[in-house]
């Protein structure tokens, strides 16, 4: 209880950097040549200014920029998120058509990065300083470097262009009709090449973490006692150090929540995945600011929403945060 | 001086060194080796590299010269990655040293601000940024110095708190020093060194940024960009993969050795943690 009181306080307090955000974008917006009207007025192929004058009043754009904040934020609060003129239905809906493909890759490319890297982190550190370290570390390196739609470009010339084992896109085998167990496995198929693109980057982000506070904690005093007890080292290290080496790994979970997402819109636009961040880059192509925003406004949310997890996890993790 | 000779003496920052100094060479010397536009037509498109003596990396889809966009691509990349480098360095000190000197609502408001950056996607923001200002190199630049200022605020602002209240600092303020040079003249150079070794993460993820901007062809479509190529080459990927495949290792080894100097240089400052 006393947990879950603690993290309710964090998300409060994450709430004015909210509306900092929702101002600054608005007031961003002003600056863009052209409004929702000029928009549609060029999609109609022009109109006269009684008209135009006309929309404007009905979208409420002739008033002052200070009523118009007041009621973008007022709306904001209702959850109504405009409508696209491009896609011609409320933004909230086109949104969530396209969120399911992106949280389901980002769970799976974070779980993939978590895992690994705890791994490949925890095998560096036992051999610190030796082969295996160095390799591990160099791999590191040049998975930081490696541009992620560069990585999925050579993955498709790999694995579906020269092997044939995997597709080069898409979310699932368009037109096959399976259901249930087999639909699942096929989109698992199609997701396998682009979970590993998203995940390689902070898979050298993780390892190196976890390659750090694994040596930070194996230093520590208890550690020397639970070894001076007589445990295996692999007891030692499953059953004491891990636990403790872990806290820096969940908090960089969430300090990276934002960059993931950033990283799904080029994943996606190199796998033709239906996904937010593919909408994200539509939209600046096609001028559809108010999906922009959207986005925008909606990845906000989903970073704040997982900082609460990880907030959540992580007193889990170490009870001397709570008291 | 003592840090130089310690930074010399770590081989991974001595062969990101030798990397930095090759990309810098490229980049010096493409106008002399590569005279012509390199967006310019030079022969037939699409032949395979060291097919043609005259183009030893081959041409593009439009037949352009694979070897000179990557010696241009150099300098576009280079330029980008340091303006906007100094640009998030430049913000990130600034608000970063104010909030952490004078703390109190100062520090709450700017900080605010600094989370409401680094909540919203870095690629999100510049998105947005280059869909209200378009996407001029100028703009894009700018752009991406924007978005890359949060970590940079953060850590000065940490360094200022620990500062404030030396005795140096102390000692300033009863010579009667305005707040001006206390914080940039003397609290800021010593809390410098770790914004500095910070600097190289920035310039790799600028150049990182600006790639995968320009790979989704929404950087400047005018100047030689190496994620321009790898765009340009994903329409012929399944049979000429070597056009995307050029410049996308020449992206990955410019900012491999760009973080392998600031991990160089930040053991070179940090001797303490270089065991790990």
């Amino acid at each position: 209880m006393h947990v879950l009181l603690l993290a309710l306080r964090r998300l409060a307090a994450s709430l004015p950097t909210l509306l900092v955000l929702l101002v600054g974008l608005f007031l961003l917006l002003q600056l863009a040549p052209g409004d929702t009207v000029d928009a549609l007025v060029a999609q109609i192929g022009g109109g006269d200014p009684t008209m135009i004058d006309e929309l404007r009043r009905h979208y409420g754009l002739d008033a002052s920029v200070a009523v118009q904040l007041g009621r973008y934020i007022w709306r904001l609060l209702q959850l109504d998120l405009g409508f696209s003129a491009i896609y011609g239905k409320p933004v909230s809906e086109v949104i969530l058509e396209r969120l399911p493909a992106t949280l389901l890759l980002m769970g799976s490319a974070l779980s993939f990065a978590f895992a690994a890297g705890m791994a490949l982190g925890v095998l560096s550190a036992r051999r610190v300083n030796k082969w295996p370290d160095t390799v591990i570390s160099t791999l590191g390196l040049i998975f930081y470097a490696t541009p992620s739609f560069w990585f999925g470009l050579m993955g498709i010339v790999i694995f579906a262009v020269k092997l044939g084992w995997l597709p080069a896109g898409g979310m699932e085998e368009i037109g096959a009709g399976y259901t249930g167990l087999r639909r699942i496995t096929d989109i698992a198929w199609h997701l396998l090449l682009p979970t590993v693109t998203l995940a390689l980057i902070f898979l050298a982000t993780y390892l190196r973490i976890m390659r750090a506070s694994m040596l930070e904690v194996m230093n520590l005093d208890f550690v020397r006692t639970a070894r001076a007890k007589g445990l295996s080292p692999r007891k030692v290290i499953t059953a004491h150090v891990l636990r403790n080496a872990l806290l820096p790994m969940v908090t960089l979970v969430g300090l990276q929540a934002g960059t993931m997402l950033g990283g799904s819109v080029v994943v996606e636009s190199v796998f033709a995945l239906p996904g937010l961040g593919r909408l994200a880059y539509e939209s600046v192509v096609q001028r559809d600011l108010n999906t922009l925003l959207g986005i925008v406004f909606v990845s906000a949310l989903l970073v704040i929403v997982i900082n609460f997890i990880v907030d959540l996890l992580y007193a889990r993790l170490d009870p001397r945060i709570v008291t | 001086m003592e840090a130089l000779k310690r930074l010399s003496k770590t081989p991974t920052a001595i062969v990101g060194l030798i990397l930095l100094v090759l990309v810098i060479a490229m980049a010096l010397s493409a106008p002399l080796l590569f005279p012509k536009d390199p967006l310019g037509l030079a022969g037939r498109p699409l032949q395979w590299p060291f097919a043609n003596a005259r183009f030893w990396l081959g041409t593009d889809t439009t037949g352009r010269d694979i070897a000179a966009q990557i010696f241009h691509g150099a300098r576009v990349s280079l330029l980008i990655g340091i303006v906007a480098t100094l640009l998030a360095i430049t913000i990130g000190i600034v608000i970063g040293a104010v909030a952490g000197y004078y703390g109190g609502v100062v520090d709450d408001v700017l900080m605010r601000v600094t989370e409401a950056f680094q909540t919203l996607p870095n690629f999100l923001l510049l998105l947005v940024l280059v869909a209200v200002f378009g996407s001029d190199i100028r703009t894009v630049t700018i752009a991406i110095g924007l978005v890359s200022w949060p970590a940079a605020a953060r850590l000065t602002r940490a360094e200022f708190l620990s500062l404030r209240g030396r005795e140096f600092v102390q000692a300033c303020r009863t010579l009667g020093m305005r707040d001006r040079q206390i914080i940039f003249l003397e609290i800021l150079p010593n809390a410098l060194p770790p914004v500095i070794v910070y600097a190289s993460v920035i310039m790799a993820t600028a150049i990182l940024l600006e790639s995968a901007l320009a790979f989704l062809n929404l950087s400047d479509p005018n100047i030689p960009s190496w994620g321009n190529l790898i765009g340009t080459g994903r329409s012929v990927l399944r049979t000429q993969w070597y056009v995307s495949a050029i410049p996308g290792l020449a992206i990955l080894l410019t900012v491999l050795s760009v973080s392998l100097v600031g991990q160089g240089l930040n053991d070179a400052l940090n001797p303490r943690l270089k065991s790990r």
